[in-house]
């Protein structure tokens, strides 16, 4: 298979994907233990967006983590920002809902910007500290100016502003398709990210700093464009988070979600975009499930040895997450992948004998 | 006058709980450039088991306080040895992956303690003395303060004897200077990895119990609220550098307290805003001698 049918062959199936992802509102479909309800019902319709959601901050933290190498555990404040951002907008300035939006992203890019700035005067492990600190911060000033934010309460979602058809369980669907569109939007800038010579500098810098300094590049701007993006894509993310979830709790600027995210992307396989997706259905739908899990008669009847850490998702998550690390080095999409060009390699390697053999044969029977 | 002392003294004593959990993460980063985010949940459970031995026996009396405060350093030697030993060398000089297993070690402990001991705070009492005051220069100060300084020289004073004059420490010392040099030399380096793991895993936990004395209570989030004050502190400190971690530890804290006391309770932000000029300013930290 040539590179260029195997690249329309990808576009299909993406594209395939998010219709089918699209048309899932409308159809009946039930996927017993792992989808709450039938597809077209509000149940799974808001478990598949936060779905979404998620997938799209994994998309952005993976721009990070993947392409630019950068270790951070103070994504979460960008989420955060926009999730209050537009919460705090909407219940004080009597803006309508897309300028608000607007103005939350712009919030989330400024916040980015000195935090980044200041950030990025160190790299590698420091930098994750340092990130952390700032998100801690960010935390800090969410919990204590509760007139604003609402404190440890949260904030719910003054809906005086936002279009009917996004308010309310009945419209469930418009909030899905909207995280749909979020979530291909962050895909896009993505795959634009990597594939454009920002990306290209950003992974070589990841590689090898100093080499890409020698050879006259500016590997700092690069990065921190890269990081701006990435926290942009975050701020969209919390943007559709509030709206889903009609409100925002302290959590959504913590180093515990920061951290949740990380697990999302290494689950999927640091650097590969599907990745980042698939982690981010897989963790949200996991940690659904244990809980339903955690709350069923079959483990109320376990001794407690066995009932405590298994009614603890988070507990269960924690461990996946570390057997993956420790064994599938490359997460899911890492493992698929090799396995996939290990095969063609192979596959390569057998035409290769093959043709080396009737290369031979006539030179064998040559007396 | 004597607030200022009561201020600064019981800065003093909170830079002192920085300090046990710091000197471990930079003792751990200076010489495996790891950063341990699993830190906390050793002073966690060592804060636990310490208050489970305590209460057993009696939580008021002197032995029983004497007691936890050597379980809670025994719980957390065994538990960060078997973390070094089953979840950090099989992923050897693999810096990142490293760490992804001490944020998942902590993310599945919290949740594991939680299902253990409730999400709710557990109150603790401990001896009475604990939290009478003495007076000092007119200040009234809680004893615990004197306690938790008593303890964090007591470990910087056997750190430094240890590292200076101990075979073990010199290669600790060596391997943090130039690690390719000392396996170079046939030292087994992975020893020290194990050792510099158990040090600050007993002295997270003797800094759970203490922690727990100093909060008045134990909950499954205690060690990770305090590692965060911890990481600005090594970091403030100089990465790897003990003695920057200790200067950083008492700077922080006071500055910290100071800010609580005199502009209205916003001590966490400022030691944010403290960390952000020490990066502009110096990004290596107080002592760090490379640029990081």
């Amino acid at each position: 298979m040539s590179d260029f049918i195997r690249t329309w062959w990808k576009l299909l199936a993406g594209v395939a994907g998010v219709v089918f992802m699209a048309l899932l509102p409308l159809l009946n479909i039930s996927v017993p233990g792992v989808l709450p309800t039938p597809t077209y019902q509000p149940g799974t319709l808001a478990l598949l967006s936060l779905a979404m959601v998620f997938s799209a901050l994994a998309l952005s933290y993976n721009m990070l983590l993947g392409t630019g190498g950068m270790l951070s555990f103070g994504h979460a404040l960008y989420f955060g920002a926009g999730a209050y951002g537009l919460g705090i907008i909407l219940a004080n300035f009597g803006v309508p809902l897309w300028p608000g939006v607007l103005i939350a992203l712009l919030g989330g890019l400024l916040i980015a910007i000195v935090t980044g700035a200041i950030s990025m005067r160190v790299s590698g492990i420091p930098f994750a500290m340092v990130t952390l600190a700032f998100a801690q911060a960010g935390s800090v000033l969410v919990r204590r100016n509760s007139s604003v934010t609402g404190g440890e309460e949260g904030l719910s979602l003054n809906t005086e502003h936002v279009p009917d058809g996004l308010v309310g369980v009945a419209n469930t669907r418009n909030l899905y398709w909207f995280a749909l569109g979020v979530v291909v939007l962050v895909y896009l800038v993505a795959l634009w990210v990597d594939r454009s010579r920002l990306g290209h500098l950003a992974r070589a810098t990841r590689e090898n700093e100093l080499r890409i300094r020698v050879l006259g590049l500016e590997p700092t701007r690069a990065r921190f464009v890269l990081f701006l993006i990435a926290a942009l894509s975050a701020s969209g993310a919390g943007v559709a988070y509030i709206l889903l979830q009609s409100g925002t709790v302290p959590r959504a600027v913590s180093a515990d979600l920061t951290i949740t995210v990380l697990v999302m992307v290494v689950l999927g396989g640091v650097g590969y975009r599907w990745g980042a997706v698939l982690g981010g259905f897989l963790y949200t739908i996991l940690d659904q499930r244990l809980t339903v899990l955690a709350g069923s008669e079959a483990i109320e009847g376990l001794p407690s040895v066995l009932r405590i850490p298994l009614s603890e998702p988070l507990f269960l998550l924690g461990t996946l997450f570390i057997l993956v690390v420790i064994f599938l080095p490359g997460g899911i999409a890492g493992t698929v992948e090799t396995r996939w060009l290990q095969r063609r390699r192979a596959d390569a390697l057998t035409e290769l004998d093959d043709d080396a053999d009737e290369a031979q044969r006539p030179s064998e029977v040559r007396p | 006058m004597s607030t200022l002392v009561l201020v600064l003294v019981t800065g003093v004593g909170l830079g002192a709980l920085y300090f046990l959990v710091a000197s471990g993460l930079s003792l751990i980063y200076g010489l495996m450039h790891v950063l341990n985010f699993a830190h906390g949940v050793f002073l966690t459970l060592g804060a636990f088991l310490g208050w489970e031995v305590a209460s057993r026996i009696g939580a008021t009396g002197w032995p029983a306080f004497l007691l936890s405060i050597l379980v809670g350093g025994l719980v957390g030697t065994a538990f960060a040895t078997v973390t070094e030993l089953a979840l950090i060398r099989p992923l050897y000089e693999r810096h990142i992956e490293q760490v992804l297993v001490t944020v998942g070690l902590a993310f599945a402990a919290v949740a594991l303690f939680e299902g253990i001991w409730g999400s709710d705070p557990i109150f603790i009492t401990g001896p009475a003395w604990l939290d009478e005051t003495t007076t000092l220069l007119g200040a009234r100060i809680p004893n615990v303060y004197f306690v938790l300084m008593i303890a964090a020289t007591a470990l910087l004073a056997s750190l430094v004897v240890f590292l200076r004059y101990t075979r073990y420490g010199m290669i600790i010392r060596a391997g943090v200077e130039n690690r390719a040099m000392v396996t170079a030399l046939g030292i087994d380096v992975k020893k020290s990895f194990t050792l510099v793991f158990a040090i600050g895993g007993s002295a997270a936990g003797v800094g759970g119990v203490l922690a727990a004395h100093y909060t008045g209570y134990v909950s499954a989030h205690l060690g990770q609220t305090l590692l965060i004050f911890a990481f600005i502190v090594t970091v403030i400190g100089g990465l790897g550098s003990l003695s920057g971690a200790a200067i950083a530890s008492v700077l922080v804290a006071v500055l910290q307290q100071l800010a609580n006391y005199y502009l209205g309770g916003t001590g966490d932000l400022i030691v944010v805003v403290a960390l952000a000029v020490v990066l502009l300013v110096r990004p290596r930290g107080l002592l760090g001698r490379r640029p990081a």
